[in-house]
C-alpha cells in the first residue's frame, strides 16, 4: 500500500432501533454493521505506519492488523488477530468506552473522524458466532500440567484469567457467588446493550477449555482463600469485582421504592423482573423515576426504568454536562429515548407516605465553584433554589465499593485506603503469597477491558511464578 | 442441583426439608442462612439453617408457606432437586460463655434455635428455651428443643400450655421475679422478636435478633436487605443477620418487608392452582399468612 489513499472522513453510522420503538423493549439498541457497511468503514483505515489506535487500547489489540484482514476478505484471520489480544471481542466491541481509548488515539481523530474500531470489532466477533466452523476456537483441553489454580469471581477478569491459564495447561476452577457466571456482564449491563447470549457464549467457551465453573460458591463463606490454598490449589486469582453499592446518605433512603442501581439492575437483568409474573422476582417502577448520578450505571438504570414502563425518568446530577462521566454514546441514546436530564441538581431528602413508600424528592440547584480534588468543578448549593418533585421510585447510582467478604476472611491480604486489594499493577501480585488480584477489586470500579488486561498480566505472572517454583 | 433427602409437614403451614449440600454442611455455623432458587424462573430467597450434618453432607431448613417461592419449594418431593442453594451466608452467632441465656423462638425460628442452643450449651451456658406457638396444633420439635436446653417452656397463643401467651410475656415475668439473664436470643416472626426486645430493654439484658428483610443476592451486592440499626444503615446479609434488638429500627424493617405485598399476591394467585394440585398430598393448607 504505497499510494497515499484518499482520506474518507465519513464514519459509517451504525443502524439502531428507532428510539420510540426501543424504549419499549429489551432488544439490543445498536443492530451492528451489515457486511457492506463494515467493509466501507474498514476501508477508511489508512493502515498507519505508526498506528496511534493500538496505544489507546489497554490490551494493545492489533487494530490495523485485524482491519487489514477484513479488507483482504480474510475474516477468520481477522478473528484470530483480534482474539490473540482480546478474548472477549463481542463484549468489548459493544461496551468499551472506545471514544476515550482506541478511537481517541486513532490517527484520524485529528481530522475529526476516527475509525469506528469498536463497531468493527463487534462485527468481526459476531461474524465468528455466525460462522462457528470457520475459525478453530481451540476449544479442546490443553494438556494438563498437573498444577491447579482457583479463580474467584466470573466477571471479565475471572473469565480471562481462567481461559488464559487453562490454555497453558493449568487445571482451573472458577468460583462464582451467583447462580450464573459473567459478573457485571450478566447482572449489571442490560440486555439492550449487551445481549446475554453473547456473554453465555463466552462462558461456554471458557468451559470448553476445561475450566470447571462452580456456581453458588461465595469464597470467604463456603471456603476461605486460605482453605483453597490448603486444599491443593497452587495459586488463587481474586476477581470478585467491586460490587457493594453506595447510597446518598440523605434522610429517607430506606423507604420502599428506593433501589440501589445494582439492585434495580440485578432484579431486571439477572432475575428477569421485566418478565414478572412469568419470572418470580418482582420490581416496582411506577410513573416517575429519579436516578441519582450520571455515569454508565445511571444511564443503564434510567433506560431500564423506561423500558419497564415508567412515564418520566429523571437523571439527577449535581454537576453539568461537561463533567458527566457516562459515555457520550449512552448519554445520547438515553436522551433520544426521552430520559430527562436535571443537571446541577442535588437531593436533600426523600419523602415517604405512611406505608413507608417514597413519594417525592426534595432537591436544590447547584452552581459550579472551583475544581475539587477530582479536578471537576465543585457543586455549591444555590440559596433559595429548593424544589420538590413527585416520584414513585428513586435509584441512587453512585458507584460501588469493594465487597468486604474476601478482605475480612483472608489473612495477610493488604488493602488500600479505598478498601481495594493492594496489587502490583504489572503482575497482579498481592501482599499475600500465591494470591493474585485483578479487575475492579484491584482498581475500584473501572472498565471491562481494563479488568481483562489486568487478568491477562496476572495469568502470565502466575504461569511464570509457578514454573519458577518448580 | 441439590437433592431433597427428606421432607416432612411439621404443622399445617410449616415444612421441614433436608437437602444434600455437602460443602455448605462442612462450613455451616449457628446463625447462618442459605439462599435458594427453586427453579429456572424462581426468585432468590433466604432460609435460616435449622441444622446440618457434615458426615451425611446434608442441611436442614424449616419454612413457612408464605407465597409463591415457599409454595414452590413445598411442592417438591423427596428425591426432587432444588436448582440453587448458596451458603452458608451471614455472620455466625457469637457463641461465648454468657452465663444464663434465654432462647425465644416461634414458627420457623424453632429451626435455627436448635443449633444455637446446642452450641451455647457446649460453651457452658445455661440455656432456657421458650417456644411460642399459636396453639397446640402449631407446636413442633418440642422434644428436639428439650434435648438441647436446660429448661424448656411453651407460650401458646390460645393458652393451651402454660400460662404465657407470648415468649415476651415469659421473659418479662422471668426477669421481674428476679431471675438473672445474661443474654437473650429471639428467632422467628418480626413481631415476636420486637416484643422480646421490648421485654428485655427495661432490664438492660442484651438481646440478639435475626432479621429477615427482603433479599436478592445475599452477598452484599444489592443493598436490598438494608436495615437501620442504631441509626446506621446495615446490610443484613453481610453485617448480620443478627443485630442488637434494642438498636433495630423495627418500623423501617416492617415497612420494607411489606414493599411487595401486591406483587406477591399476584405471583401467588397465578401459581396457586398448579400448586394446590401438587401439594394435594399435604394436608390442611391454611389461608395465606400475613407477612410480619
Ligand atoms: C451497570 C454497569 C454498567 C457498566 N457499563 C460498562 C461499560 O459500558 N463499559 C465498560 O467497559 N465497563 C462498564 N462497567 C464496568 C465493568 O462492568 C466492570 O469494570 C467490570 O465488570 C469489572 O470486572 P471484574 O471481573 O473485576 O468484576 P465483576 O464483573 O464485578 O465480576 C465479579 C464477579 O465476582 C463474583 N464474586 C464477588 N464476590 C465473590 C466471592 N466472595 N466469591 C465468589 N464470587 C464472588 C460476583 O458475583 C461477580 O460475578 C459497568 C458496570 C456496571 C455495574
Ligand atoms: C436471613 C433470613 C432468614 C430467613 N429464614 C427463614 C426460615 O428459616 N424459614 C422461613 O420460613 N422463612 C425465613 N425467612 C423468610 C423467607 O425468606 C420468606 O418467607 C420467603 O422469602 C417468602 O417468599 P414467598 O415467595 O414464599 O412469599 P412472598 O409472598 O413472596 O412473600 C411473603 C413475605 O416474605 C418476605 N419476602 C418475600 N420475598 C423475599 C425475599 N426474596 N427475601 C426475603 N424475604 C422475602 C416479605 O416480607 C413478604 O411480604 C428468612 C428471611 C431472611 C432474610
Ligand atoms: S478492546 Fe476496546 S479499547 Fe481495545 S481495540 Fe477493542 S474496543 Fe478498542
Ligand atoms: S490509527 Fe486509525 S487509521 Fe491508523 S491504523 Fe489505527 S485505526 Fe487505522
Ligand atoms: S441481599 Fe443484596 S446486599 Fe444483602
Amino acid at each position: 500500500m504505497n499510494d497515499k489513499p484518499k482520506l474518507n472522513l465519513e464514519r459509517v453510522p451504525i443502524p439502531k432501533q428507532a428510539p420510540e420503538e426501543r424504549a419499549t423493549n429489551f432488544d439490543e439498541v445498536a443492530l451492528g454493521y451489515r457486511e457492506e457497511q463494515a467493509l466501507q468503514e474498514a476501508g477508511r483505515c489508512i493502515d498507519c505506519k505508526k498506528p496511534g489506535c493500538k496505544d489507546g487500547c489497554p490490551v494493545n489489540v492489533d487494530i490495523p492488523g485485524f482491519i487489514r484482514a477484513m479488507k483482504d476478505g480474510d475474516m477468520p484471520g481477522a478473528v484470530r488477530i483480534l482474539k490473540s489480544k482480546n478474548s472477549l471481542p463481542g463484549i468489548c466491541g459493544r461496551v468499551c468506552p472506545q471514544e476515550t481509548q482506541c478511537e481517541l488515539t486513532c490517527n484520524l481523530i485529528k481530522k475529526g473522524a476516527p475509525i469506528a474500531i469498536g463497531r468493527l470489532e463487534r462485527y468481526v466477533a459476531d461474524w465468528e458466532i455466525a460462522h462457528p466452523e470457520a475459525v478453530e476456537r481451540g476449544g479442546q483441553e490443553a494438556r494438563r500440567n498437573g498444577r491447579r489454580v482457583a479463580v474467584v469471581g466470573s466477571g471479565p477478569a475471572g473469565l480471562t484469567c481462567a481461559s488464559d491459564l487453562a490454555k497453558l495447561g493449568y487445571g482451573v476452577t472458577l468460583f462464582e457467588a451467583l447462580h450464573v457466571a459473567g459478573g457485571v456482564l450478566m447482572y449489571g449491563i442490560p440486555e439492550f446493550r449487551l445481549p446475554k447470549t453473547i456473554v453465555q457464549g463466552e462462558v461456554d467457551y471458557v468451559k470448553s477449555l476445561g475450566v470447571e465453573i462452580r456456581l453458588n460458591h461465595v469464597i470467604g463463606k463456603i471456603a476461605t482463600v486460605d482453605e483453597l490454598l490448603e486444599q491443593g490449589f497452587d495459586a488463587v486469582f481474586l476477581s470478585p469485582g467491586a460490587g457493594a453499592p453506595m447510597f446518598l446518605d440523605i434522610p429517607g433512603e430506606n423507604l420502599s421504592g428506593v433501589y440501589s442501581a445494582n439492585e434495580f439492575l440485578t432484579r431486571t437483568n439477572l432475575m428477569k423482573a421485566y418478565l414478572f409474573p412469568e419470572y418470580d422476582t418482582p420490581i416496582q417502577v411506577g410513573r416517575r423515576v429519579a436516578v441519582f448520578g450520571a455515569g454508565n450505571v445511571a444511564m443503564d438504570a434510567s433506560r431500564c426504568a423506561l423500558r419497564l414502563g415508567a412515564d418520566e425518568v429523571y437523571i439527577i446530577y449535581r454537576r453539568s454536562l461537561t463533567e458527566m462521566p457516562a459515555r457520550l454514546e449512552e448519554r445520547e441514546n438515553a436522551e433520544e429515548e426521552g430520559i430527562i436530564f436535571r443537571l446541577q441538581t442535588n437531593p436533600i431528602r426523600l419523602v415517604g407516605d405512611e406505608q413507608g413508600r417514597v413519594r417525592a424528592v426534595e432537591l436544590y440547584e447547584t452552581e459550579l465553584g472551583e475544581p475539587d480534588e477530582s479536578g471537576r468543578r465543585r457543586p455549591v448549593r444555590k440559596p433559595g433554589s429548593e424544589f420538590t418533585i413527585e416520584i414513585d421510585t428513586a435509584i441512587p447510582a453512585l458507584g460501588t465499593r469493594p465487597n468486604p467478604i474476601i478482605p475480612l476472611s483472608t489473612k495477610g491480604l493488604e488493602l488500600t485506603r479505598w478498601g481495594t486489594v493492594l496489587t502490583d499493577e504489572a503482575t497482579g501480585r498481592t501482599s499475600k503469597d500465591r494470591v493474585w488480584c485483578g479487575g475492579d477489586m484491584a482498581t475500584g470500579a473501572a472498565t471491562v477491558i481494563s479488568a481483562m488486561g489486568a487478568a491477562r498480566r496476572a495469568a502470565i505472572d502466575i504461569d511464570a511464578w509457578l514454573k519458577g517454583s518448580g | 442441583m441439590y437433592r431433597i433427602v427428606k421432607k416432612e409437614l411439621l404443622v399445617p403451614n410449616t415444612i421441614y426439608l433436608q437437602a444434600e449440600a455437602p460443602e455448605i454442611a462442612r462450613k455451616a455455623q449457628p446463625g447462618q442462612f442459605v439462599i435458594m432458587r427453586v427453579d429456572e424462573v424462581g426468585e432468590r430467597f433466604p432460609l435460616s439453617l435449622a441444622g446440618w450434618d457434615e458426615k451425611a453432607g446434608t442441611l436442614d431448613v424449616i419454612f413457612l408457606i408464605m407465597g409463591r417461592s415457599t409454595m414452590k419449594l413445598a411442592s417438591l418431593s423427596e428425591g426432587d432437586c432444588i436448582m440453587d442453594i448458596v451458603g452458608p451466608l451471614g455472620k455466625a452467632t457469637e457463641i461465648e460463655s454468657y452465663g444464663n441465656v434465654l432462647c425465644a423462638c416461634s414458627t420457623f425460628g424453632v429451626g435455627p434455635a436448635i443449633p444455637l442452643a446446642k452450641a451455647l450449651r457446649e460453651r457452658g451456658n445455661r440455656v432456657i428455651s421458650v417456644m411460642e406457638a399459636r396453639d397446640e396444633g402449631f407446636l413442633f420439635w418440642e422434644d428436639r428443643l428439650k434435648e438441647v436446653s436446660d429448661e424448656t417452656h411453651i407460650a401458646s397463643g390460645d393458652g393451651c400450655r402454660g400460662k404465657h401467651r407470648r415468649a415476651s410475656e415469659f421473659i418479662t415475668e422471668h426477669l421481674k421475679s428476679g431471675h438473672k439473664l445474661d443474654r437473650v436470643f429471639a428467632y422467628g416472626r418480626v413481631f415476636m422478636m420486637m416484643e422480646c426486645s421490648r421485654a428485655t430493654r427495661p432490664f438492660g439484658v442484651k438481646t440478639t435478633v435475626a432479621l429477615t428483610p427482603v433479599m436478592v443476592d445475599g452477598t452484599g451486592m444489592c443493598g436490598c436487605c438494608r436495615v437501620s440499626v442504631g441509626g446506621e444503615t446495615q446490610f443484613t446479609c453481610v453485617d448480620g443477620p443478627e443485630f442488637d434488638g434494642h438498636s433495630v429500627d423495627w418500623e423501617v424493617l416492617i415497612k420494607r418487608k411489606r414493599a411487595y405485598l401486591r406483587e406477591e399476591a399476584q405471583a401467588y394467585d397465578l401459581w396457586q392452582p398448579d400448586n394446590l394440585r401438587k401439594i394435594a398430598g399435604l394436608a390442611g393448607l391454611p389461608e395465606r399468612s400475613s407477612a410480619v
